[in-house]
Protein backbone atom coordinates (compact mmCIF):
# COMPACT_ATOMS: atom_id res chain seq x y z
CA UNK A 1 0.00 0.00 0.00
CA UNK A 2 1.37 3.37 -1.04
CA UNK A 3 -0.28 6.61 -0.04
CA UNK A 4 0.76 10.11 -0.95
CA UNK A 5 -0.81 13.27 0.29
CA UNK A 6 -0.36 16.56 -1.58
CA UNK A 7 3.17 15.50 -2.54
CA UNK A 8 5.08 18.36 -4.19
CA UNK A 9 8.52 19.13 -5.50
CA UNK A 10 9.81 22.34 -6.98
CA UNK A 11 13.08 23.39 -8.56
CA UNK A 12 13.42 27.12 -8.24
CA UNK A 13 10.15 28.53 -9.52
CA UNK A 14 9.13 25.43 -11.44
CA UNK A 15 6.82 23.02 -9.70
CA UNK A 16 7.60 19.60 -11.16
CA UNK A 17 5.34 17.54 -8.91
CA UNK A 18 2.29 19.47 -7.86
CA UNK A 19 0.20 18.22 -4.95
CA UNK A 20 -0.13 14.59 -5.93
CA UNK A 21 -2.56 12.69 -3.69
CA UNK A 22 -2.82 9.02 -4.51
CA UNK A 23 -3.68 5.79 -2.80
CA UNK A 24 -2.28 2.70 -4.50
CA UNK A 25 -3.72 -0.50 -3.08
CA UNK A 26 -1.65 -3.51 -2.08
CA UNK A 27 -1.22 -6.47 -4.43
CA UNK A 28 -2.00 -4.38 -7.50
CA UNK A 29 0.05 -3.25 -10.46
CA UNK A 30 -0.22 0.47 -11.06
CA UNK A 31 1.17 1.92 -14.26
CA UNK A 32 2.19 5.57 -14.41
CA UNK A 33 2.08 7.07 -17.88
CA UNK A 34 2.63 10.59 -19.11
CA UNK A 35 4.80 12.66 -21.42
CA UNK A 36 8.50 13.35 -20.88
CA UNK A 37 8.99 15.75 -18.03
CA UNK A 38 5.58 15.07 -16.51
CA UNK A 39 7.19 14.39 -13.14
CA UNK A 40 6.88 10.60 -13.04
CA UNK A 41 10.46 9.89 -12.00
CA UNK A 42 10.46 12.77 -9.54
CA UNK A 43 7.29 11.43 -7.96
CA UNK A 44 8.74 7.93 -7.67
CA UNK A 45 12.05 9.22 -6.30
CA UNK A 46 10.28 11.09 -3.52
CA UNK A 47 8.33 7.99 -2.51
CA UNK A 48 11.60 6.06 -2.50
CA UNK A 49 13.25 8.76 -0.29
CA UNK A 50 15.89 9.33 -2.98
CA UNK A 51 14.74 12.91 -3.36
CA UNK A 52 13.65 15.18 -0.54
CA UNK A 53 9.97 16.02 -0.34
CA UNK A 54 9.19 19.74 -0.42
CA UNK A 55 5.64 19.54 0.89
CA UNK A 56 3.19 16.74 1.50
CA UNK A 57 3.75 13.23 2.77
CA UNK A 58 4.28 9.74 1.39
CA UNK A 59 3.59 6.51 3.25
CA UNK A 60 4.75 3.03 2.24
CA UNK A 61 3.34 0.10 4.21
CA UNK A 62 2.23 2.58 6.86
CA UNK A 63 5.70 4.13 7.21
CA UNK A 64 6.28 7.81 6.58
CA UNK A 65 9.16 7.73 4.11
CA UNK A 66 10.56 11.04 5.32
CA UNK A 67 10.74 9.88 8.94
CA UNK A 68 11.07 6.10 8.96
CA UNK A 69 14.57 4.66 9.39
CA UNK A 70 16.11 4.00 6.00
CA UNK A 71 17.04 0.42 6.82
CA UNK A 72 13.50 -0.43 7.93
CA UNK A 73 12.14 1.02 4.70
CA UNK A 74 14.61 -1.00 2.65
CA UNK A 75 12.92 -4.16 3.92
CA UNK A 76 9.58 -2.92 2.55
CA UNK A 77 10.47 -0.93 -0.55
CA UNK A 78 12.75 -1.54 -3.50
CA UNK A 79 13.22 0.80 -6.42
CA UNK A 80 14.58 0.60 -9.95
CA UNK A 81 15.71 4.00 -11.17
CA UNK A 82 15.42 5.24 -14.71
CA UNK A 83 19.15 5.48 -15.21
CA UNK A 84 21.58 3.24 -13.43
CA UNK A 85 25.27 3.94 -13.36
CA UNK A 86 27.73 2.33 -11.04
CA UNK A 87 31.37 3.26 -10.62
CA UNK A 88 32.44 0.04 -8.91
CA UNK A 89 33.30 -2.81 -11.24
CA UNK A 90 30.88 -5.62 -10.40
CA UNK A 91 29.62 -8.84 -11.92
CA UNK A 92 25.91 -9.48 -12.32
CA UNK A 93 25.98 -11.85 -9.35
CA UNK A 94 27.75 -9.26 -7.19
CA UNK A 95 25.17 -6.64 -8.11
CA UNK A 96 22.17 -8.88 -7.48
CA UNK A 97 23.79 -9.94 -4.19
CA UNK A 98 23.65 -6.32 -3.02
CA UNK A 99 19.87 -6.61 -3.19
CA UNK A 100 20.14 -8.82 -0.09
CA UNK A 101 22.00 -6.17 1.91
CA UNK A 102 18.93 -4.96 3.83
CA UNK A 103 18.40 -8.51 5.07
CA UNK A 104 21.93 -9.77 5.61
CA UNK A 105 23.98 -6.57 6.06
CA UNK A 106 26.68 -7.86 3.74
CA UNK A 107 27.01 -11.43 5.00
CA UNK A 108 25.08 -13.54 2.54
CA UNK A 109 23.53 -16.65 4.07
CA UNK A 110 22.62 -19.77 2.11
CA UNK A 111 19.07 -18.49 1.85
CA UNK A 112 20.29 -15.13 0.53
CA UNK A 113 22.34 -16.92 -2.11
CA UNK A 114 19.34 -18.99 -3.13
CA UNK A 115 17.28 -15.84 -3.60
CA UNK A 116 20.04 -14.23 -5.62
CA UNK A 117 20.16 -17.23 -7.94
CA UNK A 118 16.39 -17.24 -8.20
CA UNK A 119 16.30 -13.57 -9.19
CA UNK A 120 19.06 -14.17 -11.73
CA UNK A 121 17.01 -17.07 -13.11
CA UNK A 122 13.80 -15.03 -13.30
CA UNK A 123 15.51 -12.46 -15.47
CA UNK A 124 17.20 -15.07 -17.63
CA UNK A 125 20.69 -13.99 -16.64
CA UNK A 126 22.17 -17.40 -15.75
CA UNK A 127 24.62 -17.27 -18.64
CA UNK A 128 25.80 -13.79 -17.71
CA UNK A 129 26.01 -14.16 -13.94
CA UNK A 130 29.81 -13.92 -13.85
CA UNK A 131 30.03 -11.15 -16.44
CA UNK A 132 30.99 -7.65 -15.44
CA UNK A 133 28.25 -5.07 -15.91
CA UNK A 134 30.31 -3.13 -18.43
CA UNK A 135 30.50 -6.25 -20.58
CA UNK A 136 26.72 -6.54 -21.02
CA UNK A 137 24.33 -5.18 -23.61
CA UNK A 138 21.95 -2.42 -22.55
CA UNK A 139 19.03 -4.78 -22.13
CA UNK A 140 21.05 -7.36 -20.23
CA UNK A 141 22.28 -4.67 -17.87
CA UNK A 142 18.74 -3.40 -17.37
CA UNK A 143 17.66 -6.92 -16.44
CA UNK A 144 20.53 -7.22 -13.98
CA UNK A 145 19.31 -4.12 -12.16
CA UNK A 146 15.76 -5.48 -12.08
CA UNK A 147 17.12 -8.76 -10.69
CA UNK A 148 18.76 -6.78 -7.89
CA UNK A 149 15.41 -5.16 -7.09
CA UNK A 150 13.70 -8.56 -7.05
CA UNK A 151 16.38 -10.01 -4.79
CA UNK A 152 15.56 -7.33 -2.24
CA UNK A 153 12.25 -9.19 -1.87
CA UNK A 154 10.13 -6.29 -0.64
CA UNK A 155 6.37 -5.90 -0.34
CA UNK A 156 6.46 -2.74 -2.47
CA UNK A 157 8.37 -2.33 -5.71
CA UNK A 158 8.82 0.85 -7.75
CA UNK A 159 10.04 0.39 -11.31
CA UNK A 160 10.92 3.46 -13.37
CA UNK A 161 10.78 2.43 -17.03
CA UNK A 162 11.85 -1.20 -16.52
CA UNK A 163 11.29 -1.91 -20.21
CA UNK A 164 14.06 0.45 -21.30
CA UNK A 165 16.36 -1.29 -23.76
CA UNK A 166 14.42 -4.57 -23.67
CA UNK A 167 13.45 -6.44 -26.82
CA UNK A 168 9.78 -7.35 -27.18
CA UNK A 169 10.25 -10.86 -25.85
CA UNK A 170 11.99 -9.70 -22.72
CA UNK A 171 9.56 -6.83 -22.32
CA UNK A 172 6.66 -9.28 -22.32
CA UNK A 173 8.48 -11.59 -19.92
CA UNK A 174 9.23 -8.66 -17.63
CA UNK A 175 5.59 -7.57 -17.50
CA UNK A 176 4.48 -11.15 -16.88
CA UNK A 177 6.93 -11.32 -14.03
CA UNK A 178 5.50 -8.10 -12.63
CA UNK A 179 1.95 -9.44 -12.97
CA UNK A 180 2.92 -12.67 -11.29
CA UNK A 181 4.63 -10.94 -8.38
CA UNK A 182 1.41 -9.06 -7.71
CA UNK A 183 -0.94 -12.00 -8.21
CA UNK A 184 1.00 -14.76 -6.52
CA UNK A 185 3.09 -12.97 -3.95
CA UNK A 186 0.73 -10.08 -3.27
CA UNK A 187 3.36 -7.43 -4.05
CA UNK A 188 2.40 -3.81 -4.61
CA UNK A 189 4.02 -2.62 -7.80
CA UNK A 190 4.23 0.80 -9.39
CA UNK A 191 5.71 0.85 -12.85
CA UNK A 192 6.40 3.80 -15.12
CA UNK A 193 5.70 2.84 -18.73
CA UNK A 194 5.82 4.73 -21.99
CA UNK A 195 4.08 2.06 -24.02
CA UNK A 196 0.37 2.49 -23.42
CA UNK A 197 -0.33 -0.97 -24.78
CA UNK A 198 1.85 -2.55 -22.14
CA UNK A 199 0.17 -0.47 -19.47
CA UNK A 200 -3.25 -1.44 -20.74
CA UNK A 201 -2.38 -5.12 -20.98
CA UNK A 202 -0.70 -5.69 -17.64
CA UNK A 203 -1.75 -3.02 -15.14
CA UNK A 204 -4.74 -3.05 -12.82
CA UNK A 205 -4.78 0.68 -12.61
CA UNK A 206 -3.32 3.55 -14.57
CA UNK A 207 -2.21 6.94 -13.31
CA UNK A 208 -1.74 9.48 -16.08
CA UNK A 209 0.47 12.42 -15.13
CA UNK A 210 0.90 15.71 -16.92
CA UNK A 211 2.72 18.84 -15.80
CA UNK A 212 3.37 17.43 -12.36
CA UNK A 213 -0.24 16.61 -11.61
CA UNK A 214 -2.37 13.52 -11.82
CA UNK A 215 -4.45 14.15 -14.92
CA UNK A 216 -6.53 10.99 -14.70
CA UNK A 217 -6.46 7.96 -12.50
CA UNK A 218 -8.49 4.77 -12.60
CA UNK A 219 -9.02 1.32 -14.08
CA UNK A 220 -7.45 0.66 -17.46
CA UNK A 221 -10.68 0.94 -19.44
CA UNK A 222 -11.48 4.29 -17.82
CA UNK A 223 -8.11 5.85 -18.58
CA UNK A 224 -7.19 4.41 -21.95
CA UNK A 225 -9.76 6.24 -24.06
CA UNK A 226 -9.26 8.26 -27.20
CA UNK A 227 -10.06 11.58 -25.56
CA UNK A 228 -7.90 11.06 -22.47
CA UNK A 229 -4.85 9.69 -24.29
CA UNK A 230 -5.25 12.36 -26.95
CA UNK A 231 -5.37 15.08 -24.35
CA UNK A 232 -2.46 13.87 -22.26
CA UNK A 233 -0.03 13.29 -25.08
CA UNK A 234 -1.42 15.81 -27.55
CA UNK A 235 -1.73 13.30 -30.38
CA UNK A 236 -4.59 11.53 -32.04
CA UNK A 237 -5.00 7.97 -30.88
CA UNK A 238 -7.39 5.20 -31.87
CA UNK A 239 -8.36 2.81 -29.12
CA UNK A 240 -9.69 -0.60 -30.15
CA UNK A 241 -10.69 -3.77 -28.44
CA UNK A 242 -8.78 -6.73 -29.86
CA UNK A 243 -9.85 -10.05 -28.38
CA UNK A 244 -10.18 -9.09 -24.73
CA UNK A 245 -7.42 -6.51 -24.80
CA UNK A 246 -7.50 -2.75 -25.21
CA UNK A 247 -4.99 -1.55 -27.79
CA UNK A 248 -3.91 1.91 -28.72
CA UNK A 249 -2.95 2.89 -32.26
CA UNK A 250 -1.43 6.15 -33.35
CA UNK A 251 -2.60 7.77 -36.55
CA UNK A 252 -0.10 8.44 -39.26
CA UNK B 1 13.55 -14.85 -18.33
CA UNK B 2 12.67 -18.10 -19.98
CA UNK B 3 11.54 -19.08 -16.54
CA UNK B 4 9.08 -16.28 -16.52
CA UNK B 5 7.76 -17.29 -19.91
CA UNK B 6 7.30 -20.85 -18.78
CA UNK B 7 6.07 -19.86 -15.43
CA UNK B 8 3.38 -22.47 -15.11
CA UNK B 9 5.76 -25.33 -15.59
CA UNK B 10 8.05 -23.70 -13.18
CA UNK B 11 5.41 -23.26 -10.57
CA UNK B 12 4.46 -26.91 -10.90
CA UNK B 13 7.95 -27.98 -10.07
CA UNK B 14 8.83 -27.73 -6.41
CA UNK B 15 11.19 -24.89 -5.58
CA UNK B 16 14.72 -26.23 -5.79
CA UNK B 17 16.08 -26.86 -2.32
CA UNK B 18 19.70 -26.24 -3.16
CA UNK B 19 19.86 -23.97 -6.19
CA UNK B 20 23.00 -24.16 -8.30
CA UNK B 21 24.58 -21.34 -6.40
CA UNK B 22 28.32 -21.08 -6.49
CA UNK B 23 29.06 -19.57 -3.12
CA UNK B 24 31.12 -16.56 -4.04
CA UNK B 25 34.42 -16.51 -2.24
CA UNK B 26 35.31 -13.35 -0.39
CA UNK B 27 37.52 -10.98 -2.33
CA UNK B 28 40.33 -11.47 0.16
CA UNK B 29 40.38 -15.23 -0.41
CA UNK B 30 39.94 -14.86 -4.12
CA UNK B 31 43.04 -12.66 -4.24
CA UNK B 32 44.85 -14.55 -1.50
CA UNK B 33 47.98 -15.13 -3.55
CA UNK B 34 48.32 -11.51 -4.61
CA UNK B 35 47.72 -10.21 -1.09
CA UNK B 36 50.15 -12.69 0.44
CA UNK B 37 52.72 -11.68 -2.17
CA UNK B 38 52.26 -8.02 -1.35
CA UNK B 39 52.54 -8.80 2.36
CA UNK B 40 55.79 -10.67 1.80
CA UNK B 41 57.20 -7.85 -0.32
CA UNK B 42 56.28 -5.31 2.33
CA UNK B 43 57.95 -7.42 4.99
CA UNK B 44 61.12 -7.86 2.97
CA UNK B 45 61.25 -4.11 2.32
CA UNK B 46 60.97 -3.42 6.04
CA UNK B 47 63.71 -5.90 6.93
CA UNK B 48 66.03 -4.51 4.27
CA UNK B 49 65.34 -0.96 5.34
CA UNK B 50 66.23 -1.80 8.93
CA UNK B 51 69.35 -3.84 8.22
CA UNK B 52 71.20 -2.59 5.13
CA UNK B 53 74.34 -0.71 6.06
CA UNK B 54 73.63 -0.93 9.77
CA UNK B 55 77.30 -1.76 10.46
CA UNK B 56 76.55 -3.25 13.83
CA UNK B 57 75.62 0.04 15.46
CA UNK B 58 72.29 -1.43 16.52
CA UNK B 59 71.82 0.67 19.62
CA UNK B 60 71.62 3.76 17.46
CA UNK B 61 70.27 2.37 14.22
CA UNK B 62 67.30 0.40 15.52
CA UNK B 63 65.42 3.16 17.32
CA UNK B 64 66.31 5.74 14.68
CA UNK B 65 65.32 3.65 11.68
CA UNK B 66 62.48 2.05 13.61
CA UNK B 67 60.84 5.43 14.15
CA UNK B 68 61.26 6.33 10.52
CA UNK B 69 59.89 2.97 9.41
CA UNK B 70 56.89 3.28 11.72
CA UNK B 71 56.19 6.73 10.35
CA UNK B 72 56.34 5.50 6.76
CA UNK B 73 54.01 2.60 7.49
CA UNK B 74 51.53 4.82 9.31
CA UNK B 75 51.59 7.49 6.64
CA UNK B 76 51.35 4.98 3.80
CA UNK B 77 48.37 3.30 5.41
CA UNK B 78 46.70 6.65 6.17
CA UNK B 79 47.11 7.95 2.63
CA UNK B 80 46.03 4.70 0.99
CA UNK B 81 42.90 4.18 3.06
CA UNK B 82 41.83 7.82 3.11
CA UNK B 83 42.12 7.98 -0.68
CA UNK B 84 40.01 4.88 -1.24
CA UNK B 85 37.37 6.02 1.25
CA UNK B 86 37.18 9.46 -0.27
CA UNK B 87 36.83 8.01 -3.74
CA UNK B 88 34.06 5.74 -2.51
CA UNK B 89 31.93 8.54 -1.11
CA UNK B 90 32.59 10.91 -4.00
CA UNK B 91 31.88 8.13 -6.52
CA UNK B 92 34.95 8.72 -8.65
CA UNK B 93 38.44 7.40 -9.07
CA UNK B 94 40.39 10.57 -9.66
CA UNK B 95 40.02 12.69 -6.56
CA UNK B 96 42.09 12.32 -3.43
CA UNK B 97 41.58 14.12 -0.12
CA UNK B 98 44.70 16.05 -0.92
CA UNK B 99 43.55 17.19 -4.35
CA UNK B 100 40.37 18.33 -2.61
CA UNK B 101 42.40 20.53 -0.26
CA UNK B 102 42.23 18.54 2.98
CA UNK B 103 45.89 18.90 3.84
CA UNK B 104 45.98 22.52 2.74
CA UNK B 105 43.23 23.09 5.24
CA UNK B 106 45.26 21.33 7.91
CA UNK B 107 48.13 23.68 7.10
CA UNK B 108 45.77 26.63 7.41
CA UNK B 109 44.66 25.53 10.87
CA UNK B 110 48.29 25.40 12.00
CA UNK B 111 49.07 28.80 10.53
CA UNK B 112 45.99 30.39 12.04
CA UNK B 113 47.00 29.03 15.42
CA UNK B 114 50.47 30.53 15.28
CA UNK B 115 49.12 33.74 13.79
CA UNK B 116 46.65 34.41 16.55
CA UNK B 117 48.22 32.70 19.53
CA UNK B 118 51.83 33.46 18.70
CA UNK B 119 54.65 31.06 18.04
CA UNK B 120 55.84 31.14 21.63
CA UNK B 121 52.46 29.99 22.83
CA UNK B 122 52.15 27.35 20.12
CA UNK B 123 55.64 26.08 20.80
CA UNK B 124 55.00 25.91 24.54
CA UNK B 125 51.92 23.78 24.07
CA UNK B 126 52.20 20.04 24.23
CA UNK B 127 52.51 19.00 20.56
CA UNK B 128 50.18 16.08 21.20
CA UNK B 129 47.52 18.40 22.56
CA UNK B 130 48.04 20.70 19.61
CA UNK B 131 47.76 17.79 17.21
CA UNK B 132 44.54 16.63 18.85
CA UNK B 133 42.98 20.08 18.64
CA UNK B 134 44.04 20.47 15.01
CA UNK B 135 42.70 17.05 14.10
CA UNK B 136 39.34 17.70 15.70
CA UNK B 137 39.10 21.07 13.94
CA UNK B 138 39.91 19.40 10.62
CA UNK B 139 37.27 16.71 11.19
CA UNK B 140 34.67 19.35 12.00
CA UNK B 141 35.39 21.58 9.04
CA UNK B 142 35.87 18.73 6.59
CA UNK B 143 32.49 17.28 7.51
CA UNK B 144 30.82 20.66 7.17
CA UNK B 145 32.50 21.77 3.98
CA UNK B 146 32.85 18.56 2.02
CA UNK B 147 29.68 17.09 3.47
CA UNK B 148 27.77 19.97 1.93
CA UNK B 149 29.74 19.76 -1.29
CA UNK B 150 29.09 16.05 -1.70
CA UNK B 151 25.45 16.02 -0.67
CA UNK B 152 24.26 19.04 -2.64
CA UNK B 153 24.42 17.01 -5.78
CA UNK B 154 27.82 18.28 -6.87
CA UNK B 155 28.42 14.87 -8.34
CA UNK B 156 29.80 16.16 -11.56
CA UNK B 157 33.39 15.11 -11.29
CA UNK B 158 34.82 18.16 -12.97
CA UNK B 159 32.90 20.50 -10.74
CA UNK B 160 34.09 18.63 -7.67
CA UNK B 161 37.65 18.66 -8.92
CA UNK B 162 37.46 22.37 -9.63
CA UNK B 163 35.94 23.10 -6.21
CA UNK B 164 38.71 21.10 -4.59
CA UNK B 165 41.46 22.87 -6.49
CA UNK B 166 39.95 26.26 -5.72
CA UNK B 167 39.55 25.42 -2.03
CA UNK B 168 43.13 24.16 -1.92
CA UNK B 169 44.45 27.33 -3.51
CA UNK B 170 42.32 29.43 -1.19
CA UNK B 171 43.58 27.66 1.94
CA UNK B 172 47.18 27.83 0.75
CA UNK B 173 46.93 31.51 -0.18
CA UNK B 174 45.41 32.47 3.15
CA UNK B 175 48.09 30.45 4.95
CA UNK B 176 50.74 32.11 2.78
CA UNK B 177 49.40 35.57 3.50
CA UNK B 178 49.31 34.96 7.24
CA UNK B 179 52.80 33.50 7.18
CA UNK B 180 54.07 36.63 5.48
CA UNK B 181 52.34 38.81 8.03
CA UNK B 182 53.84 37.11 11.04
CA UNK B 183 57.20 37.66 12.58
CA UNK B 184 60.00 35.89 10.65
CA UNK B 185 61.09 34.05 13.78
CA UNK B 186 57.60 32.82 14.35
CA UNK B 187 57.39 31.84 10.71
CA UNK B 188 60.17 29.35 11.30
CA UNK B 189 57.90 27.52 13.73
CA UNK B 190 55.15 27.21 11.16
CA UNK B 191 57.55 26.28 8.44
CA UNK B 192 58.94 23.51 10.56
CA UNK B 193 55.49 22.04 10.93
CA UNK B 194 54.34 22.61 7.37
CA UNK B 195 57.33 21.40 5.49
CA UNK B 196 57.91 18.09 7.15
CA UNK B 197 58.90 15.41 4.65
CA UNK B 198 59.59 11.73 4.47
CA UNK B 199 63.12 12.57 5.46
CA UNK B 200 62.41 14.75 8.46
CA UNK B 201 59.59 12.86 10.10
CA UNK B 202 58.10 14.51 13.15
CA UNK B 203 58.65 11.63 15.59
CA UNK B 204 57.18 13.31 18.68
CA UNK B 205 53.75 12.56 17.26
CA UNK B 206 54.41 8.91 16.39
CA UNK B 207 52.71 7.47 19.46
CA UNK B 208 49.53 9.45 19.25
CA UNK B 209 49.43 8.96 15.48
CA UNK B 210 49.60 5.22 15.93
CA UNK B 211 46.71 5.36 18.38
CA UNK B 212 44.58 7.52 16.06
CA UNK B 213 45.31 5.24 13.10
CA UNK B 214 44.48 2.12 15.10
CA UNK B 215 41.15 3.51 16.30
CA UNK B 216 40.14 4.83 12.90
CA UNK B 217 41.20 1.63 11.15
CA UNK B 218 39.02 -0.37 13.53
CA UNK B 219 36.12 1.90 12.63
CA UNK B 220 36.82 1.27 8.95
CA UNK B 221 36.88 -2.49 9.47
CA UNK B 222 33.51 -2.37 11.19
CA UNK B 223 32.12 -0.35 8.28
CA UNK B 224 33.42 -2.57 5.48
CA UNK B 225 30.03 -3.93 4.25
CA UNK B 226 28.52 -0.45 4.40
CA UNK B 227 31.44 0.92 2.38
CA UNK B 228 30.77 -1.65 -0.32
CA UNK B 229 27.19 -0.42 -0.57
CA UNK B 230 28.25 3.25 -0.50
CA UNK B 231 30.42 2.52 -3.53
CA UNK B 232 27.27 1.82 -5.55
CA UNK B 233 26.46 5.52 -5.38
CA UNK B 234 24.05 7.66 -3.42
CA UNK B 235 20.70 6.44 -4.73
CA UNK B 236 21.40 2.69 -4.74
CA UNK B 237 22.87 3.01 -1.24
CA UNK B 238 19.77 4.77 0.07
CA UNK B 239 17.53 2.20 -1.61
CA UNK B 240 19.40 -0.49 0.28
CA UNK B 241 18.75 1.22 3.57
CA UNK B 242 21.95 3.21 4.16
CA UNK B 243 21.55 6.57 5.91
CA UNK B 244 23.62 8.11 3.18
CA UNK B 245 24.22 11.59 4.55
CA UNK B 246 25.17 10.32 7.99
CA UNK B 247 27.52 7.70 6.55
CA UNK B 248 29.20 10.23 4.27
CA UNK B 249 29.84 12.47 7.26
CA UNK B 250 31.27 9.59 9.26
CA UNK B 251 33.54 8.57 6.38
CA UNK B 252 34.64 12.20 5.94
CA UNK B 253 35.52 12.28 9.64
CA UNK B 254 37.60 9.14 9.20
CA UNK B 255 39.30 10.55 6.11
CA UNK B 256 40.07 13.78 7.97
CA UNK B 257 41.66 11.84 10.82
CA UNK B 258 43.89 9.94 8.41
CA UNK B 259 44.88 13.12 6.61
CA UNK B 260 45.67 14.87 9.89
CA UNK B 261 48.03 12.06 10.84
CA UNK B 262 49.83 11.88 7.53
CA UNK B 263 50.12 15.65 7.20
CA UNK B 264 51.38 16.04 10.76
CA UNK B 265 54.02 13.37 10.22
CA UNK B 266 55.35 14.12 6.74
CA UNK B 267 53.42 17.09 5.33
CA UNK B 268 51.13 17.26 2.31
CA UNK B 269 51.27 14.43 -0.22
CA UNK B 270 49.06 15.02 -3.24
CA UNK B 271 49.12 12.16 -5.72
CA UNK B 272 50.62 9.22 -3.89
CA UNK B 273 47.21 8.01 -2.70
CA UNK B 274 45.97 7.96 -6.26
CA UNK B 275 48.87 5.78 -7.29
CA UNK B 276 48.31 3.07 -4.66
CA UNK B 277 44.51 3.16 -4.87
CA UNK B 278 44.51 2.73 -8.65
CA UNK B 279 47.12 0.00 -8.51
CA UNK B 280 45.19 -1.84 -5.79
CA UNK B 281 42.03 -1.82 -7.90
CA UNK B 282 43.91 -3.21 -10.86
CA UNK B 283 45.34 -6.00 -8.70
CA UNK B 284 42.35 -7.07 -6.59
CA UNK B 285 39.33 -5.32 -8.12
CA UNK B 286 36.89 -3.07 -6.32
CA UNK B 287 34.15 -5.49 -5.30
CA UNK B 288 35.02 -5.56 -1.62
CA UNK B 289 36.71 -2.79 0.30
CA UNK B 290 38.32 -5.36 2.57
CA UNK B 291 40.58 -6.56 -0.24
CA UNK B 292 41.07 -3.19 -1.95
CA UNK B 293 42.02 -1.40 1.25
CA UNK B 294 44.38 -4.15 2.36
CA UNK B 295 46.10 -4.19 -1.03
CA UNK B 296 46.40 -0.40 -1.17
CA UNK B 297 47.86 -0.23 2.31
CA UNK B 298 50.44 -2.92 1.52
CA UNK B 299 51.31 -1.26 -1.79
CA UNK B 300 51.83 2.04 0.03
CA UNK B 301 54.13 0.36 2.53
CA UNK B 302 56.11 -1.27 -0.25
CA UNK B 303 56.41 1.92 -2.29
CA UNK B 304 57.54 4.04 0.63
CA UNK B 305 59.80 1.61 2.45
CA UNK B 306 61.36 -0.04 -0.59
CA UNK B 307 61.57 3.34 -2.31
CA UNK B 308 63.33 4.91 0.65
CA UNK B 309 65.66 1.92 1.02
CA UNK B 310 66.71 2.09 -2.61
CA UNK B 311 67.02 5.87 -2.79
CA UNK B 312 68.75 6.37 0.53
CA UNK B 313 70.85 3.27 1.01
CA UNK B 314 71.58 2.19 -2.54
CA UNK B 315 71.57 5.35 -4.61
CA UNK B 316 72.48 7.75 -1.86
CA UNK B 317 69.76 10.30 -2.55
CA UNK B 318 68.23 11.15 0.77
CA UNK B 319 65.52 13.65 0.25
CA UNK B 320 63.82 12.71 -2.97
CA UNK B 321 61.33 9.97 -2.00
CA UNK B 322 58.47 12.42 -1.70
CA UNK B 323 59.31 13.84 -5.10
CA UNK B 324 59.52 10.43 -6.75
CA UNK B 325 56.21 9.08 -5.41
CA UNK B 326 54.51 12.35 -6.25
CA UNK B 327 55.91 12.31 -9.74
CA UNK B 328 54.67 8.80 -10.46
CA UNK B 329 51.34 9.53 -8.75
CA UNK B 330 50.98 12.71 -10.79
CA UNK B 331 51.43 10.75 -13.98
CA UNK B 332 48.73 8.30 -12.86
CA UNK B 333 46.47 11.28 -12.19
CA UNK B 334 46.97 12.65 -15.69
CA UNK B 335 46.44 9.24 -17.27
CA UNK B 336 43.21 8.74 -15.34
CA UNK B 337 42.01 12.23 -16.17
CA UNK B 338 42.69 11.76 -19.86
CA UNK B 339 41.33 8.24 -20.00
CA UNK B 340 37.88 8.97 -18.70
CA UNK B 341 36.22 11.68 -16.72
CA UNK B 342 34.33 9.67 -14.18
CA UNK B 343 35.44 6.14 -13.61
N1 LIG C 1 17.53 18.57 -10.72
C1 LIG C 1 16.59 19.21 -11.45
N2 LIG C 1 16.60 20.55 -11.56
C2 LIG C 1 15.67 21.20 -12.26
N3 LIG C 1 14.67 20.60 -12.91
C3 LIG C 1 14.59 19.27 -12.85
C4 LIG C 1 15.56 18.50 -12.11
N4 LIG C 1 15.21 17.20 -12.23
C5 LIG C 1 14.13 17.16 -13.00
N5 LIG C 1 13.75 18.39 -13.38
C6 LIG C 1 12.59 18.72 -14.19
O1 LIG C 1 11.47 18.17 -13.58
C7 LIG C 1 10.55 17.74 -14.53
C8 LIG C 1 10.10 16.33 -14.23
O2 LIG C 1 11.18 15.45 -14.41
P1 LIG C 1 10.99 13.88 -14.31
O3 LIG C 1 12.32 13.25 -14.45
O4 LIG C 1 10.22 13.57 -13.08
O5 LIG C 1 10.10 13.58 -15.60
P2 LIG C 1 9.56 12.20 -16.12
O6 LIG C 1 8.08 12.29 -16.10
O7 LIG C 1 10.18 11.07 -15.40
O8 LIG C 1 10.06 12.24 -17.63
P3 LIG C 1 10.64 11.07 -18.57
O9 LIG C 1 9.46 10.41 -19.19
O10 LIG C 1 11.42 11.80 -19.59
O11 LIG C 1 11.44 10.17 -17.73
C9 LIG C 1 11.22 17.89 -15.90
O12 LIG C 1 10.69 19.00 -16.54
C10 LIG C 1 12.65 18.11 -15.56
O13 LIG C 1 13.25 18.96 -16.49
MG1 LIG D 1 11.45 9.60 -15.87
Amino acid sequence: MIETNALSKRYGDTVVVDGVTLSLPAAEVTAIIGPNGAGKSTFLSMIARLLSIDTGTAHVCGMDVAKAPSDALALKLAVLRQDNQIVARLTVRDLVGFGRFPHSRGRLTGEDRAMVEEAIGFLGLQDFAERYLDELSGGQRQRAFVAMVLAQDTQTILLDEPLNNLDIRHAVAMMRLVRRAADELGKTIVVVLHDINFAAAYADRIVAMKNGRVAVEGRVEDVVTETIIGEIFGIEASIRQVDDQIVCLFRR
Amino acid sequence: MDDALRLDERRAAARPIAPPSKPRRSAIRENGVILAGLGALALVSCVLFMTIDARGAWGFVLPFRGAKLAAMLLVGHAIAVSTILFQTISANRILTPSIMGFDAFYGLIQTVLVFFAGAAFAAALDPKLLFTVETITLIGFASLLYGTLLSTGARDIHRLLLSGVILGVLFRSVSGLMQRLIDPTEFVVVQDRLFASFNSVDTTLLGISAIVIAVVTLAVIRMLPVLDVLALGREPAISLGIEHRRMVLIVLGIVASFVAVSTALVGPVAFFGLLVASLARVLVGSREHAATILAASLLAAIALVAGQTILERVLGFDAVLGMVVEFIGGIVFLVLLLKRGTA
